[in-house]
């Protein structure tokens, strides 16, 4: 308790290097237990596809959770980056040093998503509510559909011989920056500006917030980012197939976003772990996951519409308050 | 002296509704203005057009000559147009000092890039807000009040907070819709004082919409009243009361 407290009073910089040192140690750890063979194969995948999901989900969050716009076209933008990427690294293999050709379609990856970004973004985000949820659902189902009829990258039959460059160094770095930035961004002016308009989009606008700009930032930010997991996706498996990208990916990730919690980025990576390993641990439920997930949602909802729900939650949350305290 | 307001035949339809017309008005530096009318006489509808919110169907809006017509709220406001809202309008979930904070943004640019890589400039900036948006708390006694979410004040404290968001942005005009409603005589009280001190410490002109008549009459140099969407009379508060007019206006015949 007492280590917590002092923790909190900490400078910025002192914190954040105390911050980094258990980061890295926990990336040593892992490596190094994987290395023995404590970890097995097996354990490193589900890890990688963590990190991947941590992107995702905590990305997703900074458009649904603290934007407030209801987004089911993550998983579009998880296509365009990993397509993207896959397509500069199968191209330029050989030519170049590999993490360079790798750190290159990381880069385009994200930057092509984010351009995919602007041209959803810019027509639709005028749009509100249910409208923006459909539109852009079907920018997702659009780009499969390309993906599926684009011969240049493998169409159905999918798109194979993707070098294998990610690995756990670069999930779980990446993955540390995503959640880095996005608390940074969340912590400043330009994030006050976000969470602004979903708290009241006319006040935000009479107190000389461009509501515009910003909702487009937090949509390209959030886009760079899916483009980034994508391209490490196509990296680590080696092949992409357009039905990856349905979707019930889009779902997969906001049901992630809404356990953990609608703007809280420790409840993102959080429920990223827990939501995927869980399906793992059962996999003889697997079958029934997006009927789980589903269900969750509504679970969700209820708790946080249920006035009496509500109040059961507090109290639950009060009583453990007692009881550390 | 020069004008910051001036407001020459705007008027607005909805639809058929003719809702507010050939409105004039003129608002002198560091003038204290009421505008006051029946329910429904348009007189939110004439705030929204100075603030963007409706584009008038006629009329022309000038702030210190500038002419206001087709710009966007959020340029408005930067322009030097603030205003708090009839339906009180914070940003529920967050603090009290973000809420100021937030209207404190566009005069604390800095970049993204400052923003993601919490440069100095970053710091410093932020160090700088935190202090104006408690100097601008303390005016309204808000500032023990900073780090509780804004929907947990009181409701007369809403209110301030509101004014005090709308500060934030360096006005160079006010708008207040209805500060004093749902405030009990005291609290009225307070807040008339605390109106008054704004105007002086900041050196703005305020134009506040009120059915309290006491404030009205208390404070403004100088009124307007609206009926049906139309000026019915503007004059001095006692002008305003004495004319029979206004009392047919409120009473009806
Ligand atoms: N967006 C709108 N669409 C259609 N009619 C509107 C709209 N906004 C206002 N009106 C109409 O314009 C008229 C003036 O409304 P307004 O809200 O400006 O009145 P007000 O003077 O502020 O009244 P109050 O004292 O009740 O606040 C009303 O008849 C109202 O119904
Ligand atoms: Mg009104």
């Amino acid at each position: 308790m007492k280590v917590m407290e002092k923790y909190k009073e900490m400078a910025f910089w002192p914190k954040m290097f105390i911050n980094f040192i258990l980061i890295l140690a926990i990336f040593l750890l892992i490596t190094v237990l994987s290395n023995v063979g404590i970890i097995s194969n097996y354990y490193q995948g589900i890890m990688l596809s963590i990190c991947i999901n941590v992107i995702l989900v905590v990305s997703l969050n900074i458009t649904t959770g603290f934007l407030g716009q209801l987004t089911l076209g993550h998983a579009g933008f998880m296509a365009v980056g990993a397509y993207s990427g896959a397509f500069l690294s199968k191209n330029l293999m050989g030519t170049l040093p590999d993490p360079l050709i790798f750190l290159l379609a990381i880069i385009v990856g994200g930057v092509v998503a984010m351009a995919f970004g602007v041209i959803v973004g810019v027509p639709t985000l005028r749009l509100k509510g249910d409208y923006l949820a459909i539109i852009t659902l079907a920018f997702g189902e659009v780009i499969k559909n390309i993906l599926l009829n684009l011969n240049i990258v493998g169409g159905a039959s999918g798109y194979i011989g993707i070098p294998r460059y990610t690995n756990f160094l670069w999930a779980y770095w990446l993955a540390v920056i995503t959640v880095v930035l996005s608390i940074a961004l969340i912590n400043s002016r330009h994030g006050r500006a976000i969470v602004s308009i979903r708290e009241d989009e006319i006040a935000s606008e009479a107190s000389g917030i461009d509501t515009k700009k910003f909702k487009i930032l937090a949509f390209v930010f959030a886009a760079f980012f899916a483009g980034v997991a994508g391209c490490l996706y196509a990296h680590y498996m080696g092949i992409l197939e357009p039905k990856t990208f349905k979707f019930d990916k889009s779902i997969e990730i906001l049901v992630m976003v809404v356990l953990g919690g609608m703007g809280n980025i420790k409840g993102s990576i959080i429920s990223a772990i827990v939501l995927t390993v869980l399906p793992q641990l059962l996999v003889s439920v697997s079958g029934y996951r997006m009927l789980l997930y589903a269900l969750a949602l509504i679970i969700m909802m209820l708790f946080k519409y249920d006035p009496t729900l509500v109040k059961l939650i507090n109290n639950i949350k009060n009583r453990f308050k007692k009881v550390r305290g | 002296m020069m004008n910051v307001l001036e407001v020459k035949d705007l008027g607005i339809n909805f639809g058929g509704l003719r809702a507010v017309d050939h409105f004039n008005l003129t608002i002198e530096q560091g003038e204290l203005y009421g505008l006051i009318g029946p329910n429904g006489a348009g007189k939110t509808t004439v705030f929204n057009m100075l603030t963007g919110v409706y584009a008038p169907s006629d009329g022309q809006i000038m702030l210190q000559g500038k002419t206001l017509n087709n710009l966007s709220c959020h340029k408005i406001a930067q322009l030097g147009i603030a205003r708090t809202f009839q339906n009180i309008r914070l940003f529920k979930d967050l603090s009290v000092i973000d809420n100021v904070k937030i209207g404190l943004h566009e005069r604390y640019n800095y970049s993204l890039v400052s923003s993601l890589l919490k440069t100095k400039k970053y710091f410093l900036m932020e160090q700088q807000m935190e202090k104006e948006a408690l100097d601008l708390l303390e005016v309204f006694r808000l500032h023990t009040y900073a780090h509780i979410k804004a929907c947990n004040l009181p409701y007369g404290k809403q209110r301030e907070l509101e004014i005090a968001r709308a500060l934030a942005t360096h006005p160079k005009l006010l708008l207040l819709d209805e500060p004093a409603a749902g405030m009990n005589p005291q609290e009225t009280e307070e807040l008339m004082e605390v109106i008054k001190n704004v105007r002086k410490k900041f050196n703005i002109s305020i134009l506040l919409i009120e059915h309290d008549m006491k404030l009205v009459m208390g404070i403004c140099e100088k009124i307007t009243v609206l009926n049906y969407g139309s000026v019915l009379l503007c004059g001095t508060p006692d002008e305003v009361v004495n004319d029979p007019r206004v009392i047919k206006a409120y009473l009806g015949d």
